[in-house]
């Protein structure tokens, strides 16, 4: 490993600490990453289009994709205030407030799943107040969204957080002096140094929900066309034996999710530059 | 906050409005969904309650998922400070990749990371043949259940060290090292009680997600009641047999162990804090000591 490294270190252990990183690295993500693309390089092109192209798998990804959207979005909003409110006021229960943000983290997907179901079901707490407004949540694209705002949440809190807490007075009370009312000073001077740290949680909390599983399977209803989200698809390909077709639409879920994630990448690139040209 | 002055806060009203409304937001989703479990859980009263948690097929599960979590979390720990140590202590080339290449489980979606273990140990996989001639079964068994389970648990612990142990800087191990301190001797004495309270976080994240995880596990476990089911895949498997109270107490074992995740990592941060806070204070006397 000594050809690898760039400077002369006094403390030891680069090589096997290095070596052993790679060869579970290696063993744990590469191995079966590389198995599902020589899997998916089995089939040829022509039946991998078909297969990811038939109206339930393209219908299971716009699910999995928009809602995951949608979600994140909602959290971008909802993120950043509970960070805010968290960071700038005082209230009671504060510190448990706090330690509750990581709920999500902390809860198993399953049970969070069930309880939502239970919740948003038609006789459910909220439910049956729902239900007369004409608003079906369980068993259909709502619940899902209301799923993935449950576990995305704390990833945009936590990414805002902390920049909100460095954030220095000086910049607000040079603005004031200025003349700037508190608006002014959120938009000009806050929002602009927090932006990048809301893209990158929006991002991890986009990334996460487009994979979702375990909360989504349960509120969902599972309706082919309507409420079947692309996960889904694999696992049923799956039980019918059909390997080639489960790992053509899992390579699509791959690449649209590092794309999207790649290009999110960029656009906090250039964000955090421009912002610190100026 | 305390300290922040009335002309660069908001006004009273607005306060007020966004902090009532940012908590109600967290009351209905996050809140609600917690206390329902336990409600659920104990709505036919205590006796059934006890009667479904002491069923044969829920200690299964139960053995399996502290058996799946015992063997991973290990593996993971080791894995997270040899990587901490390799990207926090050394420059060497590659090491940015490196670093996405160990966030790249984030990014994959449990049920592909099942279905990857598959393809590759399944009986239709690229070493089914070579397995099944020596016996060794992973899929559908407990040691694909361990493999999954490590992969979505795989960035936890080297997430939280390498920033971290990045922060502290070397300058404690070189000086250690230069003092004639062997290798595991300055990790031992130096690095290790610096990193203690990180590293603990990162053990208990992985724990947690460990215990819980359900997509990957439900892919490469087969659904075998009393063998290859863990809790959350028992919970599931109750609540499709509409036996609620049976799910949600399977559940509220889950959601207790949120909880003491959630008391253990709150007792973490403050610890840091003071740890943080400890350093500041040393650094500031020991200047003081020189003028």
């Amino acid at each position: 490993m000594t050809f690898l490294a760039k400077r002369y270190s006094v403390l030891p252990g680069f090589g096997v600490s290095l070596g052993y990183a790679i060869f579970w690295l290696g063993l744990i993500v590469l191995l079966p990453l590389a198995a599902l693309i020589l899997k998916s390089s089995e089939l040829g092109w022509g039946p991998f289009w078909e297969t990811v192209s038939a109206p339930r798998v393209v219908a299971s990804l716009q699910l999995s994709f928009g809602t995951a959207a949608l979600a994140a979005l909602i959290n971008c909003v909802m993120g950043f205030l509970v960070a805010w409110v968290l960071v700038r006021y005082r209230f009671p229960g504060k510190r448990f407030v706090d330690a509750l943000v990581d709920l999500p983290f902390a809860l198993p997907t399953a049970v969070a799943g069930i309880a939502l179901t239970t919740i948003y079901a038609p006789n459910g707490w909220l439910g049956q107040y729902l239900e007369p407004l004409g608003l079906k949540v369980a068993f259909t694209p709502t619940g899902i969204v209301i799923a993935l705002i449950f576990v995305s949440l704390p990833f945009v809190v936590r990414t805002v957080q902390p920049v909100l807490e460095d954030l220095e007075g000086e910049l607000e009370e040079a603005a004031t002096c200025l003349g700037a009312d508190r608006w002014q000073i959120f938009r000009r001077v806050i929002f602009p140094a927090t932006l990048p740290a809301l893209m990158t949680g929006s991002a991890m909390a986009f990334a996460r929900a487009t994979g979702e599983f375990g909360s989504v399977i349960f509120i969902a209803g599972n309706i082919p066309l309507v409420s079947e989200i692309a996960p889904l698809i694999i696992i049923s390909k799956l039980e019918q034996y059909d390997y080639l077709g489960a790992t053509a639409v899992a390579v699509v879920m791959l690449m649209l999710s590092f794309s999207v994630l790649f290009a999110i990448n960029l656009l906090q690139w250039w964000t955090s530059r421009r912002h610190g040209m100026k | 906050m305390a300290s922040r002055s009335l002309l660069t806060s908001e006004q009273a009203w607005v306060r007020y409005a966004l902090t009532t409304f940012a908590l109600l937001f967290l009351l209905v989703f996050l809140l609600v969904p917690l206390v329902s479990v336990f409600w659920e859980a104990l709505s036919k009263g205590w006796e059934l309650y006890a009667a479904a948690l002491t069923e044969y097929e829920a200690w299964q599960a139960i053995k399996l998922t502290l058996i799946a979590a015992a063997i991973s979390v290990p593996l993971n720990l080791v894995f997270g400070v040899a990587a901490a140590w390799a990207i926090a202590r050394f420059e060497f080339r590659g090491k940015s990749l490196l670093t996405t290449l160990i966030d790249l489980p984030f990014s994959v979606s449990p049920v592909v990371a099942g279905l990857m273990y598959v393809l590759l140990f399944g009986s239709h996989g690229w070493l089914g043949n070579w397995l099944s001639a020596h016996d060794i079964q992973i899929i559908f068994a407990v040691p694909g259940i361990v493999l999954a389970t490590v992969f979505v648990t795989f960035p936890f612990v080297a997430r939280e060290l390498i920033p971290l142990m990045q922060a502290q800087g070397q300058d404690e191990e070189q000086a250690a090292i230069v003092l004639g301190a062997s290798g595991f001797a300055a990790f031992w004495h130096v690095t290790l009680p610096n990193i203690k309270w990180g590293l603990l976080y990162g053990v208990i994240l992985t724990n947690a997600r460990a215990m819980g995880e359900f997509g990957a596990v439900s892919v490469v476990s087969g659904h075998i009641r009393g063998e290859t089911n863990t809790i959350p895949l028992h919970v599931e498997i109750l609540y499709n047999e509409y036996n609620f109270v049976g799910a949600f107490a399977c559940a509220s074992i889950l959601a207790m162990l949120a909880l003491v995740t959630l008391a253990i990592k709150t007792v973490i941060e403050w610890r840091i804090e003071r740890q943080h806070e400890a350093s500041l204070v040393r650094t500031q006397q020991a200047r003081a000591a020189l003028v």
